[in-house]
């Protein structure tokens, strides 16, 4: 309860700072760095402050200070206050301050979902993954006394004790009875619990560089978001191959850098690998995501990789995605070849080029739009 | 709520607080102490002590930063007391004991200043009940014409709030004016008592080359609107702008509510000052336990930090309460004491005249912080307090310490204070180039305007008035002008 209503205000503030954040999206989404990871759902996002313009005066002119020191020794630490007289309302501090916006990734993954129009994801293997849970929501008149409810049971003694006049002000002793004590209660709710694991795979052969890695890390990042936000219990997995393929930790992943040829089957032999061992389809929803810059050893290997995904992964998986990294040497044949062979796409299939930092924003529609 | 919302002791605290006030001479509305947690008072802060304003969402946003700060551990509020009869005050309930006892005492000293202080005596009193109608009437405006059409709206309005005139609450109203007419009473006639003499002592030929000469002059004289260079900008809006009812409500609601806040922003070194004054005062002078002595202390010395280079009204207000509590005291005004050029004598000159508390509470009651730094600002204060004006250098690119002269901090002091910090701003024309747009100056005193700000500001005066406005200012020491016409804001060739 409020007495004061503020929550309607502090509701359209956020409203207004999700619209900035939307406004900005593109400048978000290529920059990756802005956005802090805090905890374990929530991000934090820096923003310039937000004030009503009024006329006033540029800065830089100085001020009136108390201390010591001579003439020409440095004013203190920091930045001077404001002079006196500013006082009164609140932020009316210069511009410079911005504004620490604190968001959950559900609330980022929305923002990210309207501006793209994102679809929502049916899960797949609804009915199979119910979960029974216990919600506490009520009050019973019986109970075990772990339970009990210390507010209502006195709320309760103190009525009877007042109905029935034995209630002294002067001494406010209560004192409650079997009848008066309640205790919490619960509800049993079916609630579905669909899993979801990403797997992400990236080449890290000598032409893929910093640059490269970076859209893909900045990249993974929003994948990361909205696929946490469609499904509750989610996993990720790393996959990094040159000719061969291993899986590694998130740091690894995105650190690394070997150098010599490719092979991209044996990261997709891996990630095969993966889902038999782990990841029954009919409990999971699975993501593979694998960037690239393209080339690939020979076309022999193409080959297999194409077989692979045609007869292994594809049934398994809700959606396959390949996203090309641009990178200084050009861009390889692999999407090419992936597009000729799938004439431009299966249902389980999506593809996306990307060229810098610009184009991450696009991508994610593609390989996100489907709603897979 | 009430006051008996207040657990005993706190009760039988402000009775205490009270009583001791009064005997020191203090004169205060009632006031009723609400007990808040943080979150609570979080809010109230965000409505600048008002519980009940109309939405708007930059409340939603000083409570924002007002929790984080809280949460974060890096502020809280420890008191807030509005300028109402009864006066109404808040308290922490996490505050320890001694804290509360501070908090009211200062609470006394404020509400003391708000209920004798000049520049206050025009203010609302009721002004709790007055924004509450604000907010049902905003909230109305809402229904009808939708939340985000109201709270644009609101928006454009509070980018001029600041540009309201201080004076106005203390002038007599003006007699409506009324536009000369075609009257031959308006000429100039010779009087007679006598009716039949009237014909002979003004023949018509007389009052024809009158009424000519009187043409002749209106020709000259360019009307304008506003007549005379006016302040009060929201006034002028209210009155000339092609406004929808409701939006002239609104407006005149901002308006309402700017200059019920306007004099706290010309007095804050005098009113923290002497609510300063007061908590210390009336603390130390027996409503302090023993024990409570280094606690007092500590949180007293709390209040009155000074960061470098910036400057705390806490402290700098007790301190000339103080400084002229002794000179009061000693004697050390008038012809004598500034024609002394010894400075030994000057120095240990005593009349034992003992004037020092009543002249504070003279001062307190006629004095804002301009007249109150301009008449008490001496060279042993500015000495005694060790102040100091500040620069950039613009070589080193860092504010350095610029000189100790205390006349040079006296006019820094002065400048800063000069119209709350606010550029000062009139409308002189509201058809200027004959095309109905809107001319403001700005009377440069020396800082030159934010830019941007002035953009955008003129584009939200713009959107209210329905045509271009412009503002007169100087620039860099050019005289220009720069509008905002047709969504584009320029420097206006001429």
């Amino acid at each position: 309860m409020s007495l004061f209503n503020i929550q309607r205000d502090h509701a359209r503030f956020k409203n207004i700072i999700k619209g900035r954040i939307k406004q900005d999206l593109k400048k978000y989404i290529s920059n990756g760095d802005m956005i802090v990871r805090k905890g374990k759902d929530t991000v934090s996002i820096p923003m310039p402050q937000i004030d009503i313009p009024r006329f006033k005066f540029g800065s830089g002119e100085g001020g009136v200070g108390q201390g010591q020191g001579e003439p020409g020794d440095e004013v203190g630490q920091g930045d001077p206050q404001d002079g006196p007289g500013q006082g009164g309302e609140a932020g009316d501090q210069e511009g410079k301050h911005s504004l620490e916006v604190d968001l959950t990734l559900a609330e980022l993954a929305e923002i990210l979902a309207d501006e793209l129009e994102l679809p929502r994801i049916e899960p797949k293997g609804k009915e199979i993954l119910e979960k029974e849970k216990d919600v506490y929501t009520g009050i019973a008149h019986q109970g075990p006394n772990s339970l009990r409810n210390f507010k209502r049971s006195f709320q309760q003694a103190l009525k009877r004790q007042i109905a029935t006049g034995t209630y002294d002000p002067e001494n406010p002793i209560i004192v409650p009875i079997k009848r008066d004590l309640r205790f919490r209660s619960w509800k049993t709710t079916q609630e579905t619990d669909a899993n979801a694991v990403i797997i992400y795979m990236m080449d890290v052969s000598g032409s893929m560089g910093d640059e490269q890695k970076e859209i893909v890390r900045t990249e993974s990042f929003w994948i990361d978001t909205w696929l946490r936000s469609q499904y509750k219990g989610i996993e990720t997995r790393y996959i990094i191959h040159d000719t061969v393929a291993r899986e590694v930790d998130d740091k690894t992943f995105f650190s690394t850098r070997e150098s010599g040829g490719t092979l991209i089957s044996s990261a997709y032999k891996l990630c095969m690998k993966l889902i038999e061992t782990e990841y029954p389809p009919e409990q999971w929803n699975i993501y593979p995501f694998h960037f690239s810059d393209g080339d690939n050893w020979s076309g022999e290997d193409t080959k297999l990789c194409f077989d692979i995904l045609q007869t292994q992964l594809f049934p398994r998986i809700n959606q396959f995605s390949y996203g090309q990294v641009e990178s200084r040497y050009g861009s390889g044949q692999f999407l090419k070849d992936l597009q000729e062979h799938f004439h431009g796409g299966s249902d389980k299939l999506a593809l996306s080029k990307i060229e810098s930092k610009e184009g991450i924003m696009k991508s994610i529609k593609d390989l996100l739009g489907k709603g897979r | 709520m009430s006051i008996h919302d207040l657990p005993k002791d706190l009760r039988d605290l402000q009775t205490r607080v009270k009583a001791e006030a009064e005997k020191c001479g203090l004169d205060c509305f009632e006031v009723v102490f609400e007990m808040l947690d943080y979150d609570q008072i979080n809010q109230v802060a965000a409505g600048s002590g008002f519980p009940k304003r109309y939405p708007h969402w930059r409340f939603g946003m000083a409570y924002d930063q007002l929790s984080k700060g809280y949460e974060w551990g890096m502020q809280k509020i420890y008191e807030m007391v509005i300028n109402t009869d009864p006066c109404y005050a808040y308290l922490l309930n996490s505050n320890p004991y001694i804290d509360q006892k501070l908090v009211m005492a200062h609470v006394y000293g404020h509400c003391d200043f708000f209920k004798n202080n000049y520049w206050f005596s025009k203010t609302n009193r009721k002004m709790m009940d007055q924004m509450a109608n604000h907010a049902v009437r905003v909230r109305r405006y809402m229904d009808i014409h939708g939340e985000e059409a109201v709270e644009t709206f609101i928006d454009k309005c509070l980018s001029i709030e600041d540009l309201i005139d201080p004076f106005l609450p203390f002038q007599q109203p003006k007699e409506p004016e009324q536009k000369p007419k075609e009257d031959e009473n308006e000429l100039a006639k010779f009087r007679t008592p006598r009716q039949y003499m009237d014909s002979f002592m003004n023949p018509k030929a007389f009052l024809d080359q009158q009424r000519a000469d009187l043409n002749a002059k209106k020709k000259e004289t360019k009307f304008t609107i506003p007549a005379q260079p006016e302040r009060d900008i929201l006034k002028f809006l209210m009155e000339f702008a092609p406004l929808e009812d409701w939006q002239a409500d609104v407006l005149s609601m901002v308006r309402e509510e700017a200059y019920y806040f306007l004099p706290q922003r010309g007095t804050k070194i005098m009113n923290e000052g002497w609510a300063s004054y007061w908590h210390s005062k009336l603390l130390t002078n027996g409503l302090l336990d023993a024990s409570e002595l280094i606690d007092f202390a500590d949180r007293h010395a709390g209040v009155m930090v000074t960061k470098p280079g910036g400057m705390n009204p806490y402290k700098l207000g007790i301190e000339l309460y103080r400084h002229i509590e002794e000179r009061w005291n000693k004697g050390k005004f008038g012809k004598d004491y500034d024609e002394c050029d010894n400075m030994v004598t000057k120095k240990n000159w005593d009349k034992k005249l003992n004037l020092g508390r009543q002249k504070i509470f003279d001062v307190r009651k006629s004095h804002n912080d301009i007249t109150f730094i301009d008449e008490f600002f001496t060279e042993e204060f500015c000495e005694e307090q060790k102040l100091y004006t500040y620069e950039m250098n613009p070589r080193t690119k860092r504010y350095e310490i610029k000189t100790r002269d205390w006349k040079e901090v006296k006019e820094k002091m002065l400048a800063m204070l000069t119209n709350a910090g606010q550029p000062l701003i009139r409308v002189v024309d509201g058809n200027h180039k004959n095309r109905a747009e809107m001319l403001l100056r700005h009377e440069h005193q020396g800082q030159d305007l934010d830019l941007n700000y002035a953009k955008a500001t003129l584009a939200n005066l713009s959107a209210i008035w329905g045509r271009p406005t412009h503002i007169e200012t100087t620039h860099e020491g050019v005289r220009k002008v720069y509008g905002f016409v047709n969504g584009e804001f320029s420097e206006d060739k001429s």
